[in-house]
């Protein structure tokens, strides 16, 4: 087993439109990716878990194939830049997901 | 038929590029130079209070070397969502920094402004017409009363409007706010090329050399549109555009991988097939552009809500770190006590723990394990002088809180600054960020020939 972190190419977040966060979950090699995909490791509740969100404020959960990745996107719970909000671009939410164990 | 070259300087107009990379593009015909100015990634600040986040001396400097390839070789320019929120006072500052240079350098041009703001009026008709929904389902519905407080509205523009002006035979045209990439696909569109291919090459080059690797948006990149094809390389030698980069750029702050919604059509990238025609020049195929039913734009809006004050300082003391949250409800407790006189629906009072869990707040996995913290101290309030008073008294009642078990008896909180306090200023909200049904084209074009009829 390893971290996400080492097996992935890109692990990032970033605002789409002020009230969601969305998390890109990319692999440089398609046997990485579909070896990835078929272990199932992340589900939309593991999501929900990991962010301490209901399931359904999982707006997307994505695999696109051509580019070797998935998509998840979150609701915000402080749109982008609103008192309260501590992450303006949404450039950090990303370190939850870095940890996730996955077989090599 | 020949390809439609476009380039792209840069990611976001301001940002500066560099100026070889630029050049470049220009060992062919280039048909077009595009740049994005917009985003609502820095927050509703930009709109709600008029402003950008890039200076005019960097647009100056960056515009200046687009003209100068430009505008003597009859090249069209287009600014999308110009000034960074595509508002009517970031459209004219864009205008007066356009007609500088135009003056400095004695050019001849025909400049098109496409203005996106819609008077709050004709948006509460729209409303009560059941003409507006929210953008997602954790979006509040839209109220008289939000659009009342928001200063500024705007739509995002498609390609059309700017296909008109382009056939009008603008030199310039300076577009308010915009959806990112349609002033790249008017382009293509313009030349008569399919608009799936034209869009989602939009979607690519409106982020600069962001879709190469490496990848950034302070560099150039070419696009070159042909009959079912379009192609995407780096200007820069340092960089290079491979399959999947350009493939996983699809994904970049969209909320779905394949599906783009823009206004009046959803782009459909399921499809698509990415190649190497040659070394580090990515071919792609088979983007669907599919056309709604009904005509959706996207509406931004954003009101101030209260107005700012804080203050940051360092916390070194294990004893105080280990209590840090009691501390924090204690002092709170005297500061309220302190303003009794004022109504606790007036201020809000946040605390920041960097090191600890400032940037997910309660949703922090990881357990605290450090020797220091950056604490931040905000305070938020009807007006600004409420804002100043609380956070100064919050800051001196911390700084000498005489908590259980303290050794410390001088002081809790390094400052880095003096003062420590800094006032902030108004603080927004995105009021407004919903979809409005239009039949018309609802964008006007306004023109201005300088030295030129």
């Amino acid at each position: 087993m390893t971290a996400l972190f080492k097996y992935a190419k890109v692990i990032r977040s970033k605002n789409s439109g002020p009230f969601e966060v969305t998390l890109d979950i990319l692999f440089d090699d398609p046997a990485k990716y579909q070896h990835f995909k078929e272990q199932n490791v992340l589900t939309i509740d593991k999501i929900a878990e990991l962010y301490q969100i209901s399931p359904d404020q999982v707006h997307h959960f994505v695999y696109f194939d051509p580019a070797l990745g998935i998509k998840i996107t979150i609701a915000r719970d402080i749109s982008s830049g609103s008192a309260g909000d501590r992450d303006v671009y949404g450039a950090q939410q990303h370190a939850p997901l870095m940890n996730i164990e996955v077989e090599e | 038929m020949s390809a439609i070259n476009i380039v792209s300087p840069n990611g976001m107009l301001g940002y500066g590029y560099p100026r070889e990379s630029f050049e470049r593009a220009f060992q062919q015909k280039v048909h077009g130079i595009v740049v994005d100015a917009g985003s609502t990634d820095a927050g509703p600040h930009k709109l709600g209070a008029g402003q950008s986040i890039v200076s005019k001396r960097a647009v100056k400097k960056d515009l200046e070397y687009m003209f100068e390839k430009g505008i003597p070789a009859n090249i069209p320019i287009i600014i999308g969502s110009a000034g960074g929120a595509g508002a009517r006072p970031h459209v004219e500052a864009t205008i007066d920094i356009v007609n500088e240079i135009i003056r400095e350098q004695k050019y001849e041009a025909k400049l098109a402004v496409i203005w996106a703001d819609f008077e709050k009026e004709s948006i509460i008709n729209s409303l009560a017409d059941n003409k507006i929904k929210p953008l997602s389902k954790n979006i509040p519905q839209l109220t008289e009363e939000a659009i009342v407080e928001t200063r500024s509205i705007v739509a995002q523009m498609g390609h059309e409007p700017i296909v008109d002006a382009l056939r009008e035979g603008a030199d310039i045209i300076i577009c308010g706010r915009a959806y990112d990439p349609s002033p790249f696909a008017a382009i293509g569109i313009y030349h008569g090329m399919n608009e799936g291919l034209s869009y989602h090459l939009g979607k690519i080059l409106e982020c600069g050399a962001l879709c190469a690797e490496p990848g950034t948006t302070k560099d150039s990149i070419l696009g070159s549109i042909y009959q079912d094809s379009f192609t995407v390389q780096s200007l820069n030698p340092d960089r290079t555009c491979t399959k999947t980069s350009v493939a996983a750029h699809t994904f970049y702050e969209k909320e779905h991988p394949y599906l783009l919604k823009g206004p009046g059509f959803e782009l459909d990238l399921s499809e698509c097939s990415f190649t190497e025609k040659s070394p580090g020049v990515i071919e792609v195929r088979n983007s669907q552009y599919k056309k709604s039913t009904k005509t959706f734009v996207k509406l931004e809006g954003a009101r101030q809500t209260s107005f700012r004050t804080f203050v940051i300082a360092g916390v070194r003391d294990p004893l105080l770190l280990q209590k840090l949250d009691q501390v924090e409800k204690e002092v709170l407790v005297q500061v309220k006590s302190y303003f009794s006189e004022i109504p606790e629906t007036d201020y809000q009072i946040n605390f920041y723990h960097y090191g600890k869990n400032a940037v997910m707040g309660d949703k922090e996995p990881d357990t605290f394990g450090g020797h220091e913290v950056g604490v931040m101290f905000e305070v938020l309030a009807v007006t600004q002088e409420m804002a100043n008073s609380i956070c100064a008294n919050l800051r001196s009642t911390f700084l000498h809180y005489g908590y259980e078990g303290r050794k410390s008896t001088a002081g809790n909180l390094a400052f880095p600054f003096a003062p420590s306090d800094v006032v902030f200023g108004p603080v927004y909200e995105f009021s407004i960020y919903h979809l409005l049904e239009i039949e018309a084209n609802p964008f006007k074009t306004e023109w201005m020939g300088v030295n030129k009829k």
